[in-house]
């Protein structure tokens, strides 16, 4: 059993104008662990996972990391602590290609003085580890130098998965990452994910998509209208046991508090 | 995550050397050639290719493509800016002001001595940079941080620096410029065959050009302008970035303001009023997307010229200048749906 988890969020609570995306909500995820973070639209899933990637300040609550309690206030923090995060939408570049992509915020400069003065990328370089991120993870694109706008969707998704996994180094966030993917293309995703837990990372992985979920997951947290409403191991758990949860048929609010 | 034959795409079968977004930027350059060479087949002794021509061509487009170099810059972040020929002029009278009461008395002054100029000159340029400088920054504080649309933003920077100018005048051109100035830098030559501002143009592209291709600045202003969310979210400084770059834009307005002021000894007040329309032509002409995230100096270079050449060859052949004009809109609408074919074609998927 893992004593301190790898990431903890303490009573965090989110609004957005009169909605109350979240309110009180706990989650942990251990080490070499698959999450599955669920529930119906509107549920906060996504805002969730914006705070804990530091694209949103949360207005109550505290993230802890390997047990001390850190400050998650931008992207670059959530980087800085190990933690990567694949958007719904990709948050590509699409002018930009895979290489640029891959290194978006940061790009190799090259050495020496004037060069690092003046921030001269190191293009090669970029191309050619692009390229062997996207090898080590059996990613077939035809060239890391076409904006990546000309590929097709399950390319793009590949492009910002690797991006994640290549510089993840504790907790990795997806987002619906099979959401717009064919058969094959999400057994890819899920394998994908499967090989990071391997690799010693953690992943909180978002879906509707319940058989995915329940293959790969170590556990299941449901959410309902901002609320923490199941906290379940798969082996523990059924589909329709979640659904319910999901639905309010049992248990939780039934409505959103409205707030004042 | 793709099998080979799915990653087989029209555009970059690997190993091909030509792709159809190199034909995008080519067609430019084939443009600017064909224009060229039909004026030189066509004025009369050949005169369009004249040694003369092409400086004095060169010369006059100096100022204009200083400020597309700015231009291009915003627009590659989705942004516009329609202020600079209202700060160039702003720039350029500031400068001038300040030559005109650092180098001597107006008595001094009116029978063409300029005691002081060894001061005057140089404070004076840096006042008027300083001016230009400032008005890009308050457009890039006021498009990024407060988040407003440039064309609105640059909109009312151009009301403000226009009138501006005219308020420091008086609504007349400046008179009493030092005319060492002139002399040395609108008239002057570097290595006695190029004319001064020629260098200073040609310097600002290299730079430009340098900056927006090769450096992590030039590849975050294509981050932005492609996706700006995607560039916050890759840790990207997005406000701090778009306000340097409007910084930019302003300061090489200035440059073009005291480019203007050398050349012509004094600081015009009227006659830059369409320099915005003309800027954001040449760098739409050249290739670089309205909608950012593309585009490249060596494309508004191009696009400068296009232009230029066309309404020089019109003046040679005689032609009404009014035609150039007309010329100059079809080229426009002609870059656009180009720039949209190519953007479907490369969107097929």
């Amino acid at each position: 059993m893992d004593p301190v988890p790898l990431l903890e969020t303490l009573g965090i609570s989110k609004r957005f104008g009169g909605v109350q995306a979240l309110e009180d909500v706990s989650v942990a995820v251990r080490h070499r662990e698959i999450v599955g973070l669920v529930g119906d639209n509107g549920a906060g899933k996504s805002t969730l996972i914006k705070i804990i990637s530091g694209a949103l300040p949360p207005d109550a609550g505290t993230i802890m990391l390997e047990g001390r309690q850190v400050s998650i206030a931008t992207p670059l923090d959530a980087r800085g602590h190990g933690i990567e995060t694949v958007y719904q939408d990709l948050a590509l570049a699409p002018a930009l290609d895979a290489a640029a992509n891959l290194f978006l915020g940061r790009e190799v400069v090259r050495p020496g003085g004037v060069a690092s003065l003046l921030q001269w990328l190191d293009k090669r370089e970029m191309r050619d580890r692009g390229r062997r991120m996207l090898e080590s993870l059996h990613i077939r694109l035809s060239s890391v130098s076409t904006p990546v706008e000309t590929l097709s969707g399950g390319q793009r998704q590949a492009v910002a998965v690797a991006r994640a996994l290549s510089w993840g180094t504790r907790l990795v966030i997806m987002d619906e990452p099979t959401a717009a993917l064919g058969v094959a293309e999400t057994a890819k995703v899920l394998e994908l994910i499967l090989r990071i837990k391997a690799s010693g990372l953690s992943v909180i992985f978002i879906s509707h998509n319940l058989p995915n979920v329940f293959r790969v997951v170590d556990r299941i947290v449901v959410l309902r209208l901002g609320r923490k409403v199941g906290d379940l191991s798969r082996t523990d758990a059924t589909m329709e046991d979640v659904v319910r949860l999901m639905t309010g048929a049992e248990g939780g609010p039934s409505s959103r508090a409205p707030v004042p | 995550m793709l099998d080979p034959a799915a990653a087989a795409t029209p555009a970059a079968a690997p190993g091909r050397v030509w792709r159809i977004e190199d034909l995008g930027s080519l067609w430019t350059l084939l443009i600017l050639f064909a224009i060229v060479a039909v004026f030189s087949v066509i004025t009369p002794r050949h005169s369009f290719l004249s040694t003369t021509n092409f400086r004095d061509t060169l010369l006059n487009t100096s100022e204009i493509l200083v400020v597309a170099l700015g231009e291009t810059f915003v627009i590659v972040t989705a942004g516009i800016d329609l202020s600079v020929g209202a700060v160039l002029t702003f720039s350029s009278v500031a400068a001038a002001l300040v030559m005109v009461q650092l180098s001597g008395t107006t008595a001094q002054e009116a029978a063409f001595e300029f005691p002081h100029e060894a001061l005057g000159i140089p404070v004076g340029i840096a006042v008027g940079l300083a001016a230009g400088t400032a008005f890009g920054w308050v457009n890039g504080i006021l498009t990024a941080r407060l988040r407003m649309p440039s064309f609105i933003v640059t909109l009312g920077t151009t009301g403000i620096a226009a009138g501006g100018a005219d308020l420091l005048t008086g609504g007349t051109n400046v008179p009493n410029v030092p005319t060492d100035l002139q002399t040395w830098v609108g008239a002057g030559n570097v290595l006695r065959v190029v004319p001064v501002p020629v260098f200073i143009t040609l310097i600002a592209v290299v730079v430009c050009h340098l900056v927006l291709s090769a450096t992590r600045f030039g590849r975050h202003t294509y981050a932005i302008g492609s996706n700006i969310e995607a560039a916050r979210l890759a840790g990207v400084r997005v406000d701090r970035h778009l306000i340097r770059v409007y910084t930019i834009a302003g300061f090489l307005s200035a440059t073009a303001g005291i480019i203007d002021l050398a050349r012509f000894d004094t600081a015009t007040i009227a006659g830059h009023a369409t320099d915005n329309l003309t800027a954001i032509a040449a760098v739409v002409i050249g290739g670089t997307s309205l909608f950012g995230g593309a585009g490249t100096i060596i494309g508004t270079v191009i696009g400068t010229f296009i232009p230029a050449a066309l309404a020089n060859g019109f003046v040679i052949m005689g032609v009404q200048p009014f035609w150039s004009l007309v010329a100059l809109g079809a080229i426009i609408i002609l870059a656009v749906f180009i720039d949209q074919y190519r953007r479907a074609q490369r969107n097929w998927r």
